[in-house]
């Protein structure tokens, strides 16, 4: 992850230089209200999710339009889901689920515009975002189900002898969840943005040959595309996932 | 680590390569997310959720009452239909009764008027059989009174002098065999 490949043409890339997080209105010093390319993209999410689910709905049409149909399919994509993985007594955290799934979709997708910044691939993010999930799943659990959610650390279907190590391997998992939850969204997001800004100083300094890390960033940037939408699903069907253990703890 | 401004940027060394472990910038980037997270919790559950919820409730619910229409309709065409059927049938058996009625009345009327018809050319039959009997009868009593005038007329020429009785039985006697 150096950021230079120095070479003899004095070739420079610092494919990390795009997640600095930068006051916008000038100044060195980053206090926690500063309005930062954090705060604009942030923001700018928030319009585009806007933008799709209130102003595309306006007509509230029986007969819906293509933003409409398009918020719709998203509504009943991720209501499905919460109620297939959760149950139905899951769907009442829908709108959370909701709101922490569009954030990173909207996030992962602003973040492959070029020149932009992406919220997502910073570990302060995904690991609040992450922590929320797992300290909000961890107290629903045992208000909803006291001692009994302890159930989901010994296994009742496995032998007794089994049971106090598997228990073991239980309470680490849980305990990693946040960990891989918040590390596999932000290392996504952040090796792919490394990976398109290398092969664009590459393109940078190649001249006419440049036409191959071209190539290769138009490709690597439909995989990210793909990634971005895959890593927001993945995110929230976990959540989904953990949702169901809080409330239902019995294996 | 080259690029002193990277570097100022970042100000701790150890965050030089990873802006992400650039520990100054993490109350920053929290405070948004969380501003952020609430903002768009609360526009979904303020506007967008209620709203999509309610087209997405208020199509299902038209496309069920227009089953429910559909399936009205279809009901009442049936209906109608057997209705029709009824009717038709009903229309039928009532011409064929009143064909049957018809026909038995004429049937009847016929009949009568064969008996009339018949009563009468039996009366006229009976009328001339009394008629001609009554011709005959004449007849044979003219017949009768010439065979004892002439009878009469023999018996004296004869020069025998007879009772005229007794004449009158013998030819009654002769006429009745002739009769028999």
């Amino acid at each position: 992850m150096a950021d230079a490949t120095g070479g003899p043409s004095g070739l420079q890339i610092h494919p990390m230089d795009q997640f600095v997080v930068k006051p916008l209105f000038g100044g060195d010093t980053v206090s926690f209200y500063t309005i930062t390319n954090v705060t604009l993209w942030m923001a700018l999410a928030i319009l585009a999710m806007s933008l799709l689910l209130v102003w595309g709905t306006r007509q509230r049409a029986v007969v819906p339009g293509r933003v409409q149909s398009m918020a719709e399919l998203v509504y009943g994509f991720t209501y499905s889901m919460v109620e297939d993985v959760a149950g139905k007594d899951g769907v009442r955290f829908f709108p959370y689920i909701m709101t922490i799934f569009m954030f990173i979709l909207f996030a992962n997708v602003l973040g492959l515009i070029p020149m932009s910044f992406a919220t997502t691939s910073h570990i302060a993010v995904t690991a609040v975002l992450a922590l929320a999930v797992f300290l909000g799943v961890t107290v629903l659990g045992f208000v909803l189900n006291g001692a009994k959610f302890l159930n989901l650390f010994w296994v009742h279907s496995a032998p007794l002898v089994l049971r106090p190590i598997l228990a073991v391997i239980e309470l680490i998992s849980y305990f990693v969840r946040p960990v891989s939850h918040s590390i596999r969204l932000a290392g996504n997001i952040m090796a792919g943005h490394a990976v398109l800004k290398v092969f664009a100083g590459f393109a940078g300094v190649l001249g006419l040959g440049s036409i191959l890390p071209i190539a290769a960033i138009s490709t690597i940037y439909a995989l990210e595309v793909l990634v971005a939408v895959i890593q927001a699903y993945v995110f929230t069907i976990l959540t989904c996932v953990y949702l169901s253990d809080a409330l239902h703890p019995g294996h | 680590m080259a690029d002193p401004i990277t570097e100022a940027a970042e100000g701790a060394g150890q965050a030089a390569g990873m802006p992400q472990l650039d520990f100054s910038t993490f109350g920053n980037q929290i405070f948004w997310l969380v501003v952020t997270l609430v903002v768009i919790y609360l526009i979904l559950i303020r506007v967008a959720l209620p709203r999509i919820g309610g087209v997405l409730a208020e199509r299902a619910g038209a496309i069920t009452s227009d089953l429910t229409r559909a399936e009205e309709l279809r009901r009442k065409a049936t209906e109608a239909e057997a209705a029709y059927e009824q009717a038709l049938a009903d229309a039928r058996a009532q011409a064929g009764r009143i064909a049957g009625e018809t026909r038995a009345a004429i049937q009847a009327e016929l009949a009568a008027e064969m008996d009339k018809a018949e009563a009468q050319i039996a009366a006229r039959a009976a009328e001339s059989e009394t008629a001609i009997a009554a011709i005959r009868d004449e007849a044979v009593a003219s017949v009768t009174a010439v065979a004892r005038d002439t009878a009469r007329a023999i018996v004296a020429a004869f020069g025998v002098t007879a009772d005229d009785k007794a004449v009158d039985a013998a030819v009654d006697a002769r006429v009745n065999e002739v009769d028999a």
